[in-house]
């Protein structure tokens, strides 16, 4: 299988490529094959545990752009594979960067939205990289209406590089877009619980967002401005975008030590990609045991403690 | 820049940029570059009596012409910004936050005030530009948070001026939150029924523009001020096409609905007034 290895794992592709060569040879040779494979796997997944036991920010976020890394519809699939996709805004289009539908979790309906990349060039164009327009998060905002509706709880899965900075989602409205979903769901009166699962690309992210709860996979970021804007903006290059992942603490852990994420999902050795089922299989129980503890809330008490929780965001001194 | 432009000495280069209205008796109009007297100017609310081009207004002169007279009163001007991250680029954050203090006066980008509107009661906050290009961080967060809440519970009707590039990367995700905070408590302030208006000055992008910005009950702009989600600069990038003429400016906004009215600075207090007066069930303001 060709996992496509990131640059700072090239001491694990060597080795993997040993192990494939020799499963390539077969057991016509004298020595004992399977012996040698067996103990250079175990070789590799050492040195795998070692690299990844302490990434850096910016290789954090390679992982989380990894082009295998499971994508909302992948998710889907394995955590509820009764989904039914509903599509289009009611005004507009349908924005193929935005997926929302009904599916279920423990057996109960949840409302599913989230932003979905695309696999090949063709969907990745179609998905247009998983950049939403207004379209998009106004389809979001209808169908987390509705769950509100009929009293059904919403989790959103975010997987964006920013809202689509383009001439028409100009046009149409991104800032107001955005902003309606940020006042919305605010008040929105169900539980609502986010997981940023890839990329948590600024505004475009937190447009679906705004939740309850925030969970964070271990390989995921969410930052203000990806750390190649920051850095072409603070560093004047964009070869600084290492530093400048770094100093905004964009991973899961440093933003937990932040206090701004509530809880960090464990990811397989090697990063989601390496074992999809068994990264579904952590966001599921999650997300059910997330949605036990506010199922047995009223709503008033739901919308009290999302208020507090949005106003406590920020750090300032006060003399 | 072309070889000319290199001879020339760098401060004649750097007059054409906009900034706030600069210190001196004679003040030219970056727009049309008629030389125009400070005081005349003032009496203007700095809009060039030649082209009526919109200067650009520091946060306290902008409340300062918008109140009545001498009756605005402060709320939470003590806040003053933190550094959870320890950011640190070419220059401390730390070291940033002192130098725009230092030359806006200000403690952070944005000042809000209690007083009165034609004899209405109101809240008002604007944000400065010149500190830090008026990003919002924590403080503008939290001191437009306070102002809103303070509004809801005194059913005084609140109006906020933005001017800002957006969140403040220097504070990363606390920033990026504060869209999520000013846009809860708008939203309190919506159930209350309490109206919001929003003026969109010159610049408003990013994540001001992306919350707070465009969620007025009212949203107001200044003549063909610069307001949009993405800066012009990444959208040509992401393009890579010329952008129209009078592209993202607030004729194009009101053009594809965005906002309900371009107001002329000088008409602003009247029009907002009259409108706050219908809003609130108010007799009619006196003109």
């Amino acid at each position: 299988m060709d996992l496509k290895f990131l640059d700072f794992e090239q001491p694990i592709a060597e080795l993997e490529a040993k192990i494939d060569e020799l499963r390539f040879v077969g057991d016509d040779s004298e020595i004992n094959i399977s012996d040698e494979i067996k103990r250079l796997k175990a070789k590799s997944e050492e040195l795998t545990r070692s690299i990844f036991s302490s990434l850096t920010a910016w290789q954090v976020a390679q992982l989380a752009r990894h082009p295998l890394r499971p994508y909302t519809l992948d998710y889907l699939e394995a955590i509820s594979p009764d989904f039914q996709e509903l599509h289009g805004d009611r005004m507009y289009a349908d924005d193929p960067a935005i997926v929302g539908g009904i599916g279920r979790i423990d057996g109960r309906p949840v409302m599913f939205v989230g932003q979905q990349k695309g696999r090949d060039t063709k969907s990745r164009v179609r998905r247009n990289y998983g950049m939403p327009r207004p379209e998009g998060y106004r389809k979001a905002l209808r169908l987390m209406q509705m769950a509100e509706r009929f009293r059904i709880p919403i989790v959103t899965l975010i997987d964006t590089p920013g809202a689509y900075p383009g001439l028409d989602a100009e046009e149409r409205g991104q800032s107001e877009a955005i902003a309606r979903n940020l006042f919305e769901m605010a008040r929105l009166r169900t539980p609502i619980v986010s997981v940023v699962i890839g990329e948590g690309g600024s505004g475009g992210a937190l447009a679906i967002g705004v939740a309850d709860r925030l969970l964070m996979l271990e390989y995921s970021v969410y930052s203000v401005i990806s750390p190649e804007g920051c850095a072409s903006i603070l560093w004047k290059s964009v070869e600084k975008a290492e530093l400048a992942a770094e100093a905004m603490g964009i991973t899961a852990g440093r933003l937990q030590e932040l206090g701004l994420v509530d809880e960090l999902l464990k990811e397989p050795l090697g990063g989601a990609h390496r074992d999809p089922r068994a990264a579904a299989e952590t966001l599921q129980s999650a997300l059910q045991l997330s949605l036990r503890d506010f199922e047995v809330l009223d709503v008033a008490e739901l919308l009290r403690r999302r208020q507090a929780r949005l106003l406590s965001f920020g750090r300032f001194r006060e003399s | 820049m072309t070889w000319f432009e290199k001879l020339m000495p760098s401060r004649i280069t750097t007059e054409r940029k906009s900034r706030s209205v600069p210190e001196g008796i004679w003040i030219k109009c970056p727009e049309c570059g008629a030389q125009l007297y400070r005081a005349e100017l003032e009496r203007n609310l700095f809009v060039c009596p030649k082209c009526d081009h919109h200067m650009r207004l520091s946060a306290r002169s902008r409340l300062e012409v918008f109140l009545d007279q001498d009756s605005g009163r402060e709320i939470a001007e003590r806040l003053a910004p933190q550094d959870p991250l320890k950011f640190k680029d070419s220059k401390r954050y730390r070291d940033r936050v002192t130098q725009a203090q230092k030359e806006t006066g200000e403690n952070d980008a944005l000042v809000a005030m209690t007083g009165l509107l034609k004899g209405q009661p109101v809240v008002a906050s604007a944000f400065e530009f010149r500190f830090m290009g008026g990003s919002m961080g924590s403080v503008v967060g939290e001191k437009f948070a306070r102002a809103a809440a303070y509004s809801r519970d005194n059913r005084m009707p609140l109006v906020n001026f933005s001017a800002s590039g957006g969140a403040r990367m220097q504070e990363a995700l606390f920033s990026l939150l504060q869209m999520a905070k000013t846009s809860a408590v708008l939203a309190t302030l919506s159930e209350a029924r309490v109206p919001f208006v929003s003026v969109l000055t010159d610049p408003t992008t990013g994540g001001v523009s992306a919350s707070l910005g465009m969620l007025g009950d009212v949203n107001i702009a200044e003549p063909k001020a610069l307001i949009g989600f993405a800066g012009p600069r990444v959208i040509q990038q992401t393009v890579r096409e010329t952008l129209p003429e009078g592209f993202q400016r607030s004729e194009f906004l009101l053009e594809h609905g965005a906002i309900d009215m371009i107001v002329d600075r000088r008409r602003m207090r009247d029009e907002i007034a009259a409108l706050l007066a219908k809003l609130m069930k108010r007799p009619a303001p006196d003109a």
